[in-house]
């Protein structure tokens, strides 16, 4: 196997772990409360090799996400796809932000992509229900330590020479 | 890497996400017209394995916990399931006299009334597959005849319908969901309404009904067959609340759904209509549950 096949099976395989994640059976209030595991792990990946993950990858893991939980095709793609877009722009300077400063960074990303989702969700007609909607965002951004450890270990394991 | 990253050709960043962007939005409008059928089916099946997986850990729950019930527990339950088959043989023998009367007399006001349908078991897969709506997977689809349209029910009372179909699973709108309706009827009056969602698991909202309506707590609405989708007679909800509000035109009803949709682990599809029937394969445990002529 190639390093770059052994790179693509990682990353598949941590966001088919974020995707059932996102889908777990929980309990109503804690379902609430789950975050986007696959926008953070998307992040992730963008930051780590955005020459091999990009704007294309996530758009196609975008479209996979909505096929899996339903409403609208393209939703979670067009918004995965601007995620990835502003990591890969960026990725220079965010790579080398300390944990402090990437938090707030990673709230205003998964806020902003929130939004959106209400807005296309809005252009269907239908309407917000309580506030509770906006909660994932907070978990997401306590979440993201996680990913970050988790997806860092996968990667220091599988991949020690990247 | 980052020399890597520059000197890769291909076109840049903002043209390859305007590109994305056009055909997310293509793909939405598609979608939402329903034109997108193909490639839905294929992304869907795609992510079959991975809401199975998510599903996982409730149904390893269950399994354990069928294996750890004790001896005693296993006695005491088969012997009220044997108590109650007593007395459900008792009652279908009474129905199937009054069915036959029912016909007869039916024959005389020469209506048609059908009780027996074509039946299917179906497993839930996945449940909230979004949050804030009702919808979820249930483990057949079109390979066994179902489609979309089709309503679904619980052995307690109406559950949802079907509103989208793949080859190996369905999905189901539950009757809870805020875009879904139903059309009832109070079964000690006959008072004709519609059922809304409400977004909340447990709560119907029966709007545009008059402040000086005949519903009471405890009414039975069941389904009126108006609107050709769900089959006439089964249970719905009971109402809960009526409060009649002297300052506005329609007083505020509310019901509890009789199926306890945050807890039902098996539905069953339903095959109303004359034309279509359940594809059955070979072997033998998914039969229809139950079929009668009629």
């Amino acid at each position: 196997m190639t390093l770059d096949t052994h790179v693509y099976l990682l990353i598949g395989f941590t966001l088919a772990l974020a995707l059932v994640l996102r889908l777990l059976a929980l309990p109503q209030p804690l379902l609430q409360l789950n975050p986007d595991w696959v926008l953070l792990v998307v992040i992730y990946w963008c930051l780590t090799f955005p020459e091999r993950f990009g704007i294309g990858s996530a758009w196609l893991t975008g479209l996979w996400v909505d096929a899996a939980t339903g409403p609208l095709l393209g939703q979670h793609a067009l918004i995965y796809a601007l995620a990835a877009y502003c990591c890969v722009r960026f990725h220079t300077r965010l790579r080398v932000f300390p944990l402090s400063q990437q938090l707030p960074l990673i709230l205003l990303f998964l806020l902003s992509a929130q939004l959106l989702l209400f807005c296309l969700e809005a252009l269907r007609g239908r309407p917000l229900l309580s506030w509770s909607y906006w909660l994932p965002c907070v978990t997401g951004t306590l979440a993201w330590p996680l990913v970050l450890t988790g997806c860092g270990f996968l990667k220091r394991r599988h991949l020690p020479t990247l | 890497m980052a020399l890597k990253f520059i000197f890769t050709r291909g076109p840049s960043l903002e043209t390859r996400l305007m590109l994305c962007l056009i055909l997310s939005g293509l793909l939405m409008v598609a979608d939402h017209r329903g034109q997108a059928f193909g490639l839905r089916t294929f992304l869907t099946v795609a992510a079959y394995p991975v809401q199975w997986l998510a599903a996982a850990p409730v149904r390893l729950g269950d399994w354990a916990g069928e294996w750890l019930t004790i001896h005693r527990e296993l006695v005491a339950e088969n012997r009220r399931l044997h108590r109650q088959v007593a007395e459900l043989k008792r009652r279908t023998l009474k129905y199937e006299a009054l069915r036959k009367e029912n016909d007869r007399l039916r024959a005389f006001l020469d209506k048609s009334f059908k009780l027996g349908e074509q039946m299917l078991v179906a497993e839930l897969v996945a449940v909230d597959l979004v949050p804030y709506e009702h919808r979820v997977l249930i483990n057949k689809g079109s390979h066994l005849g179902v489609h979309v349209g089709q309503p679904v029910l619980s052995v307690d009372g109406v559950v949802g319908q079907v509103v989208r179909v793949t080859p190996i699973s369905a999905e189901v709108l539950l009757i809870t969901d805020p875009s879904h309706a139903i059309p009832v009827q109070v079964n000690r009056n006959g008072l004709r309404a519609i059922a809304l969602g409400t977004g909340d698991i447990n709560r119907l909202a029966l709007p545009n009904l008059p402040n000086n309506v005949d519903v009471r707590p405890g009414d039975l609405l069941v389904t009126s067959g108006l609107g050709g989708v769900f089959p006439q007679g089964y249970p719905v909800g009971v109402v809960t609340e009526v409060a009649s509000q002297p300052d506005k035109h329609f007083a505020q009803i509310q019901a509890r759904p009789l199926a306890a949709l945050d807890r039902i682990r098996e539905v069953l599809i339903t095959w109303t209509h004359d034309g279509s029937q359940p594809f059955l394969p070979g072997d033998a445990d998914s039969r229809p549950a139950a079929s009668h002529d009629s």
